[in-house]
């Protein structure tokens, strides 16, 4: 090492880091190939998991990061073995703790991509505290949710987004707790990015993984999956030709929210209670259609759109980027206390640390 | 402020030069204890007179001790707050066992304490608080004062609230305002029986105060007139001195340390030494929280703190952290070790260095969150699903935490393993002087990750096995993330040898489950040291973690009268010293004090099919050195 090398502060030498690793991926070019790792997918045929897969291993490499530069860490269900077929770094956790232990990563380690694979139930059920937390805190984590609305590695009991009166084995008679909304939850959380997308449309989920990779920060992307062996046909309604365009409200940055067969119905806001409701769009109040905005400060809009969706019919289920802003990402704030702090005191001097200022000395 | 043991005197004295008339006795130790209500500032009082007596050269040792409460109702049995110390001119080893010196600052401090007090005993007392309401409020149905139920004592009547008031009528304070320093006035009092440097107390309430100067003079003026009451009233005759402890010292520089606080300087310390940044990932408990506030302090160490949202959370990020390549550690009490019990089995099964801190409290449950106990240690020990062998290393002492911190880095390094370090309550909060050391006695903690394939396939190929371990060791290999081609992935679910790969194969868990265990079972760890001066003893003594101080308090007590008693003390629990088998054997009797009702004592008939006897106490309370003393001098009547 030279000694201009040895001179540079750390952050110089994260900085030089990267930018070698960003010439290296330009070098080799990597392929969807290069994040497919050596190990047999196993999930049940026809499992909506295979889509999300393909997806991401063919949107990453655009993203232009090394592949060793790439962390998924997940906690536990079907949809957490993801990483297993990833050929980056990766974690397969606990149950619910993903987020957790993925905040401790990434805080720790900003050159990394950390992404986080989730379920329902394990988000929501038993993580739903460190699911909050990690949105409320903003830590620059990429947070996938498949969301089956069901238990599907435990065969078959009813998950926190079931809709009420679900049949399942552990509710024969039918589930009684009302369903969480996932990206409602995430926006009262403090979430600075909330996206909703489906596993089968393929363009729809790249265009919003490219958003949320893009973005500084937690972001939250609601991937509604299809399990086909205990909840097949979930999200049919949103998927068939016949009913998605009645059922499905796609949300674009900046543009009217319109939908319905020849986008004959839109969103209108009641100028008097201030909450939405459906319209036919007509001559007269087409001026008046709700346009899409991303990154609006107040969630409010955002809160009262994803409230459109039915939770049992998911009648008028909005998809795409809800919220998009800007905010204190956490990490990056860390490393600036921790720079700050050594601006101030200068760097830690052990030696000073563990004599203090009271001290007495022993003469042999 | 440095100072030389040889020159106490050269301290200013407020008072000037003491009073003639005033006889002077030296004692070769003392133990005082302030005690009041929970507002009354006992625990900065006790702090102030340790640092003053640290300064001064003694050795000390030091018993906060104060309810869950934080501000428990005024003047009741359940709010006293107290805080014991003991210095000596020699070494010695506990806060002691009874006070020779109680400072009583209301009915309740006097009701909840008098009765630890040896006959002869000096109580000094603020009659000022000795209003019939007061007394009532504890159940005095006669004024202890004039009933003649301390006439066993020395009492000293001291007006101590209506004195700092007084001294303090100059200052534009209200009476409530100035009466909150009658704790400064106690000190000076203290201080000046017993001879103490007042330098350091002025300088620190001046610090304390910088915002509110009014508060600092006021304190100080306090503080002073303490000592000058003390100069001048007939009723302390006598002072006392309490020679520097030079022969208990090595030669060094010393400072005062609290057990959570050389705990947190052993971590920056190792993370120092390892090269590592350090990452603590910790919940607000009761007693580990100083831990937490104090590495918060040191980000110009490259220091982490994460205030989780809960105690999965505290070991997760932690967890998150290592498998980044930080040192990483979660600091807690029993209670939350119950509930990050899955992520240290996850650690386990990940084999990535994780220290993983117990400030052991009273359990079960909630428990007593301020007292001490050592009942977490099966718990550390088997407290997980399946066969998740974790480490264990325990601190003897406060200033022991800092060596304690660093063991337990260097075996979570070394061997890829989450480390238990229990410490506990009594050494969280407990003092002594300890030597800082020199950077050339601090151990080499750095490690080689992982930078290459290490596995070549036989088509040639060579690729990164992340659980082909070091032959010696055991070890696996710590191949950070931002390492090119060794991308690999780690889970909670059986993985097979070397590759990895998830595997449910009955033949490769059986031998990863042998593995895993072998590798903890073959962490190398010093032998134990047995003390047996004549060689005679037919008794061995078996101590572990905080109870170090009373036993030898207690073995010297028993050898002092004749008695032959071996002793040795453990600090790895897991695994065992080589050769704790053979010491123990070599022994008619093993007796194994523990403050638990008998978890060490269970290991080592279990592992060593040695006859161990326990004696157990769970007052929340240290033991006492006369009491433990009594109880192996019982014990070596039976076998001889």
């Amino acid at each position: 090492m030279s000694s201009t090398e040895s001179a540079k502060t750390p952050s110089q030498a994260e900085q030089t880091k990267q930018v070698e690793q960003t010439k290296q991926v330009e070098q080799t070019k990597q392929t969807m190939k290069d994040f497919k790792s050596d190990q047999e997918v196993r999930w049940c045929p026809g499992c909506g998991d295979y889509a999300i897969l393909a997806a991401v291993q063919g949107f990453l490499p655009e993203l232009g990061l090394a592949r060793e530069n790439i962390v998924f860490v997940s906690g536990i269900g079907c949809s957490s073995r993801f990483p297993y077929y990833m050929n980056t770094y990766g974690m397969h956790s606990i149950h619910g703790r993903a987020p957790a232990i993925a905040t401790g990563l990434a805080t720790s380690r900003r050159d990394l991509s950390v992404w986080v694979i989730t379920g329902d139930g394990d988000a929501l059920s038993i993580g739903g505290n460190h699911l909050i937390h990690a949105l409320r805190r903003n830590v620059n984590l990429k947070i996938l949710l498949f969301n089956n609305r069901i238990y599907g590695l435990t065969k078959g009991q009813y998950s926190p987004t079931s809709e009420i009166g679900k049949i399942t084995k552990s509710t024969p008679m039918g589930s009684l707790d009302a369903p969480f909304n996932p990206v409602s939850l995430a926006l009262g959380a403090e979430a600075s990015f909330v996206a909703r997308t489906i596993d089968s449309d393929r363009k729809h989920l790249t265009s919003v993984l490219r958003e949320a990779a893009a973005h500084p920060g937690t972001a939250l992307v609601e991937i509604y999956q299809n399990c086909n062996i205990f909840n097949d046909g979930a999200f049919e309604i949103l998927k068939d030709r016949a009913t998605a365009d009645e059922a499905l409200i796609r949300l674009e940055h900046g543009q009217p929210i319109r939908f319905g067969t020849d986008h004959s119905k839109g969103i209108l806001r009641d100028p008097g209670s201030g909450d939405l409701r459906i319209v036919d769009v007509t001559p007269d109040n087409e001026a008046d259609i709700l346009i899409h905005n991303a990154h609006a400060p107040s969630p409010a809009t955002a809160f009262a759109l994803s409230r459109l969706a039915d939770p049992t019919t998911l009648h008028h289920t909005p998809i795409g980027v809800l919220r998009n802003v800007d905010r204190l990402v956490y990490d990056t704030a860390m490393a600036e206390q921790l720079d700050a702090a050594i601006e101030h005191n200068g760097e830690g001097d052990l030696t000073t640390l563990l004599t203090g200022t009271d001290t007495w000395t022993v003469v042999g | 402020m440095a100072s030389q043991v040889s020159s106490p005197d050269d301290q200013a004295i407020p008072g000037g030069q003491r009073k003639p008339g005033k006889e002077i006795r030296r004692l070769d130790r003392v133990i005082i204890r302030f005690a009041g209500d929970s507002g009354d500032g006992m625990q900065l009082t006790g702090d102030r007179f340790t640092s003053e007596t640290a300064s001064f050269g003694n050795d000390l040792s030091t018993l906060p001790n104060f309810p869950a409460e934080i501000r428990a109702p005024a003047g009741t049995l359940p709010g006293v707050s107290s805080f014991q110390l003991h210095f000596a001119d020699h070494d010695i080893l506990t806060p002691g066992d009874r006070p020779d010196v109680l400072v009583a600052m209301n009915p309740a401090a006097l009701k909840a304490n008098i009765e630890d007090l040896p006959h002869g005993a000096e109580v000094i007392i603020n009659t000022d608080e000795f209003t019939k309401r007061a007394m009532a409020k504890v159940g005095y149905d006669a004024n202890p004062l004039q009933d003649g139920s301390l006439s066993a004592y020395s009492v000293h009547e001291v007006p101590l609230t209506s004195l700092t008031v007084e001294a303090l009528k100059e200052f534009a304070l209200t009476r409530k305002e100035a009466e909150r320093s009658k704790n400064m006035f106690a000190l000076g009092l203290l201080s000046w029986m017993y001879h103490r440097p007042t330098d350091g107390t002025e300088t620190f309430l001046r610090k304390k105060f910088t915002k509110k100067p009014q508060l600092a003079e006021a304190n100080i003026t306090a503080f002073r007139a303490g000592w000058n009451f003390g100069e001048t009233t007939e009723d302390f005759a006598t002072v006392y001195e309490v020679a520097p402890a030079a022969a208990a010292f090595t030669p060094g520089t010393y400072r005062n340390i609290s057990g959570n606080l050389a705990l947190a300087y052993g971590l920056i310390t190792a993370s120092q030494q390892s090269g590592l940044p350090l990452f603590l990932g910790s919940y607000p408990i009761t007693p580990a929280s100083d831990v937490l506030h104090e590495l918060s302090k040191h980000k110009n160490f490259g220091v982490r703190t994460f205030q989780a949202e809960d105690e999965i959370a505290g070991i997760g990020a932690a967890l998150g952290a290592a498998f980044g390549g930080s040192l990483a550690v979660t600091t807690t009490s029993g209670p939350g070790i119950a509930l990050k019990s899955e992520t240290i089995g996850l650690a386990v099964s990940l084999e990535l260095p994780l220290l993983v801190v117990d400030i052991q409290r009273g359990g079960p449950s909630t428990g007593l969150p301020t007292k001490t106990e050592q009942a977490d240690l099966l718990q550390a020990m088997y407290g997980r699903n399946g066969e998740a062998p974790v480490p264990v290393i325990a601190p003897s002492t406060p200033g022991d935490c800092f060596a304690a911190a660093l063991e337990a880095a260097r075996i979570a390094l070394t061997w890829r393993t989450p480390v238990f370090l229990l410490s506990d309550g009594y050494l969280a909060n407990g003092s002594e002087p300890w030597r800082i050391p020199e950077p050339a006695e601090l151990p080499n903690l750095r490690v080689d990750f992982a930078t290459k394939p290490n596995k070549k396939l036989e088509d040639g190929s060579e690729v990164f096995w992340p659980y082909l371990r070091d032959p010696a060791t055991l070890a696996r290999p710590w191949a950070l993330p931002g390492t090119p081609g060794l991308e690999h992935r780690v889970g909670g679910i059986e993985k097979q040898d070397g590759t990895g790969n998830i595997s449910y194969d009955p033949a490769n868990h059986d031998l990863m489950v042998r593995t895993r265990q072998a590798k903890i079972d073959g962490i190398t760890v010093p032998n134990i040291t047995v003390d047996d001066p004549t060689g005679e003893a037919t008794t061995l003594v078996l101590g572990w973690g905080s109870t170090y101080g009373p036993i030898t308090a207690a073995v010297r007590r028993v050898r002092g009268g004749g008695g032959q008693i071996a002793q040795a003390h453990l600090r790895h629990i897991n695994p065992f010293p080589a050769n704790l088998e053979k010491a123990l054997k070599a022994y008619e009797q093993v007796i194994i004090p523990e403050m638990n009702l008998g978890q060490l004592a269970t290991l080592i008939r279990a592992r060593y099919l040695v006859d161990a006897r326990s004696y157990t106490q769970v007052t929340g309370l240290p033991f006492k050195a006369e009491q433990l003393a009594h109880a192996l001098r019982e014990a070596i009547d039976v076998v001889d």
